[in-house]
């Protein structure tokens, strides 16, 4: 009975389609993916202008955010949140230590700019090289351990660099003062400085402090060298990082997250699985300490204190922990509020409050105060609370949301205009 | 000599004796099942086979190599494969990547980093996966997160994904365990059906009779640790130690 019930439901059943759903691919990348790089590329490439909305001399400037300085960070920092994400988000493994790698890669880079060259090229190859091989020697010992012990031998090494950069090793590190270029370098590669001139970090003779502005009306723009630099090398890595995601390697990390028992009674070692990607991410953020001296040549022990560890682990949660754009965002968002919230102070709080009753513009300003200016931890710490809670997935959850909710209604107004048969 | 040959295996957990002096030898192509009450050590048996415990005595050797010693997926790679008392899958990835993670474990072996090409355009991975799904019953299925499936698709897709590694030798611990009875006739078939086709040994662990009957081609009979009996189905079922010892409780079935 149950023999011929069973065949039935075989025969019966639709000759799965095995027909190649391989839809055109652009770049090795499926049409969605395309999309979200060419939106991404158009962005950075456009960021000189989209974060400048604002006029010069508007209450609204101080929300600009189109200067170099901060458009660089936007980008480095957005590199070591997509490499923390290989890690932390396909794999689940959460480092509480990646400062490290980043401090490695910058005093790496400084030196080649102090032993060869101010050209960033073999700063920012060496970078990614020292970084990789110390996270190879860090996450061996580490993925010894999994879950809160992992993180906090992670930790632990971070803090170890930090204390040794800080102290021991002072002839390498430059200790409390920390490292940058001087006039007196061997810099064997570069021709001698002329007289009076210093050292400056360049690509083949440009200089990444190098641009120009464009006034426009009243609105300035301005184009740097050093940005479009880092931006580049960002979208490089963005790219690799959706490769990586869509790769047979990924897959395997995704497996390693859900399920390391059945990984590995299915033949697969997770260890070695954990590991590359630990130092795939390693080498992501020593490319991000790279282009940070590429972009301001110095580097001090405070870029490896545990703080900074934690700042990326909140930038890819905030961001959408697992998602590909979701930790770019969330690096941009605490660079943001970290250089643009922390700005405003008391006074340009009486500026906007101004238009109220003196005893209410007091008030206001009392009440925001603690949130702006030093206390921009205290908005960020709220912002990562709410998101934490209610959109788990990150600020992509919420794009997903609104665009679902714009979809829907779309939807309903196609159905009242075509009514059903 | 058998595929798999355990000699004098102990395995203490504390006081408790889990496994005493276990002498178990599995020939080849044969359905052989372990039965035995709750807590007689089948599945600590199991683990001892697989690399997930190492006996504190004796020997483990699949087709004359000793698996002590070795990780599980060494032992995997050899030719055992596991299908565990509660389904694991990898329940965040869908019904097809989870079949193709065992294809590529056999072409690739236990770590390949192949990290630029598109997993998707591994065209013989995915259509080996897809068959091993239709083969299954479940090509419809294929999209669906594996962790929203009904308990006895997901043991399905595991006994799937074991098969997919084309394993000498396939362990299954209480396969029907929690199952309706329908889910279970459909077990029993799938299982025979494998057995007819496949040129595999496969070691059951099972409470229910009623599967056992169906399916053993030889059946051992573990009581506290230590094989009591081991012989042909029709010999178990009138054999007065076992009946005494386990069949009493369950002769209903
Ligand atoms: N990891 C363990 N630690 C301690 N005791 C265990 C462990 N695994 C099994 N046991 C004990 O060993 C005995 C045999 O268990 P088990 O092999 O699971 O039995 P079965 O699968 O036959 O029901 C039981 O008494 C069980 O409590
Ligand atoms: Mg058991």
């Amino acid at each position: 009975m149950t023999d011929q019930t069973e065949q039935h439901a075989t025969s019966a059943a639709p000759a799965a389609s095995s027909a190649t759903q391989s839809s055109t691919k652009v770049l090795g990348l499926g049409p969605k993916d395309f999309k979200l790089m060419f939106l991404v590329v158009v962005l950075t490439m456009a960021a000189p202008f989209l974060l400048n909305p604002f006029p010069e001399g508007s209450a609204m400037a101080q929300f600009n955010a189109g200067y170099p300085d901060l458009m660089q960070r936007f980008v480095i920092f957005g590199i070591f949140a997509i490499g923390f994400n290989i890690l932390f988000g396909l794999t689940g493994y959460l480092s509480f230590g990646h400062a490290a790698f980043l401090g490695v890669g910058s005093y790496a880079g400084i030196w080649m700019m102090k032993l060869l060259t101010m050209n960033v090229i073999p700063a920012i190859v060496v970078s990614v090289a020292v970084a990789g091989v110390f996270a190879l020697i860090v996450g061996y010992i580490s993925l010894r351990r999994s879950g809160i012990y992992f993180s906090i031998l992670t930790l632990a090494f971070a803090q170890m660099s930090y204390s040794l950069a800080y102290s021991v090793l002072t002839p390498i590190t430059g200790g409390e003062t920390g490292l940058q270029p001087k006039v007196a370098d061997p810099r064997i590669l570069d021709g001698a400085l002329e007289a009076g001139a210093s050292p400056r970090a360049n690509l083949f003779g440009l200089e990444m402090g190098a641009g120009f502005e464009w006034q426009v009306g009243n609105w300035l723009f301005t184009f740097n060298a050093g940005y479009y630099v880092a931006a580049v090398v960002m979208l490089v890595a963005f790219y690799l990082s959706i490769r990586i995601f869509r790769s047979p390697f990924g897959m395997m990390l995704r497996a390693v997250k859900s399920n390391q028992q059945r990984l590995s009674y299915t033949g697969l070692s997770p260890k070695p699985y954990t590991l590359a990607a630990f130092v795939i991410s390693g080498m992501y953020a020593g490319l991000a300490g790279g282009l940070l001296v590429a972009m301001d040549t110095q580097v001090g022990a405070e870029r490896m204190f545990w703080t900074a560890s934690g700042e990326v682990v909140l930038m890819t949660i905030l961001g959408g922990a697992g998602t590909l754009i979701g930790p770019v965002l969330g690096a941009g968002l605490i660079k943001y509020m970290e250089n643009i919230l922390s700005k405003i102070n008391k006074d340009i709080l009486h500026e906007w409050f101004f238009f109220l009753p003196d005893g209410f513009e007091n008030l206001m300003v009392e009440l925001v105060y603690p949130f702006i200016g030093k206390g921009w931890h205290l908005t960020l710490g709220i912002i990562f609370m709410l998101v934490v809670i209610f959109l788990p997935g990150g600020l992509v959850e919420g794009g997903q949301k609104i665009a679902g909710m714009f979809k829907r209604g779309k939807d309903a107004d196609a159905s009242k205009t075509t009514p059903a048969e | 000599m058998g595929i798999l040959e355990v000699k004098g295996v102990n395995k203490r957990f504390g006081g408790l004796q889990a496994l005493g002096d276990v002498n178990l030898s599995i020939a080849d192509n044969v359905c052989h099942a372990i039965i035995g009450p709750n807590g007689a050590g089948k599945s600590t048996l199991l683990n001892c086979l697989v690399g997930k415990l190492i006996p504190d005595t004796g020997s483990v050797s699949f087709k004359g190599n000793s698996v002590l010693g070795r990780s599980p997926h060494e032992i995997n790679q050899m030719g055992i494969s596991r299908v565990f008392q509660t389904p694991e899958i990898f329940g965040d990835l869908s019904v097809l990547e989870n079949m193709m993670i065992p294809c590529f474990a056999k072409r690739d072996g236990y770590f390949k980093l192949n990290a630029i090409s598109d997993v998707m355009a591994q065209r013989d991975m995915v259509e080996k996966a897809e068959h091993m799904l239709e083969e299954m019953n479940m090509a419809n299925k294929k999209d669906m997160m594996a962790s929203s499936m009904s308990r006895g698709d997901k043991r399905r897709l595991e006994i799937g994904m074991c098969l997919a590694q084309e394993p000498s030798l396939l362990l299954l611990d209480e396969p029907t365990a929690g199952m309706a009875r329908a889910d279970t006739n459909n077990t029993i078939d799938l299982l025979k059906q494998i057995k007819d086709e496949r040129d595999i040994t496969i070691a059951i662990i099972e409470h229910d009779m009623h599967v056992v009957f169906s399916l053993a081609d030889r059946i051992t009979v573990l009581a506290q640790g230590t094989p009591l009996v081991e012989d042909t189905p029709e010999n178990i079922k009138g054999h007065p130690k076992v009946r005494e010892a386990y069949l009493g409780e369950n002769s209903g079935h």
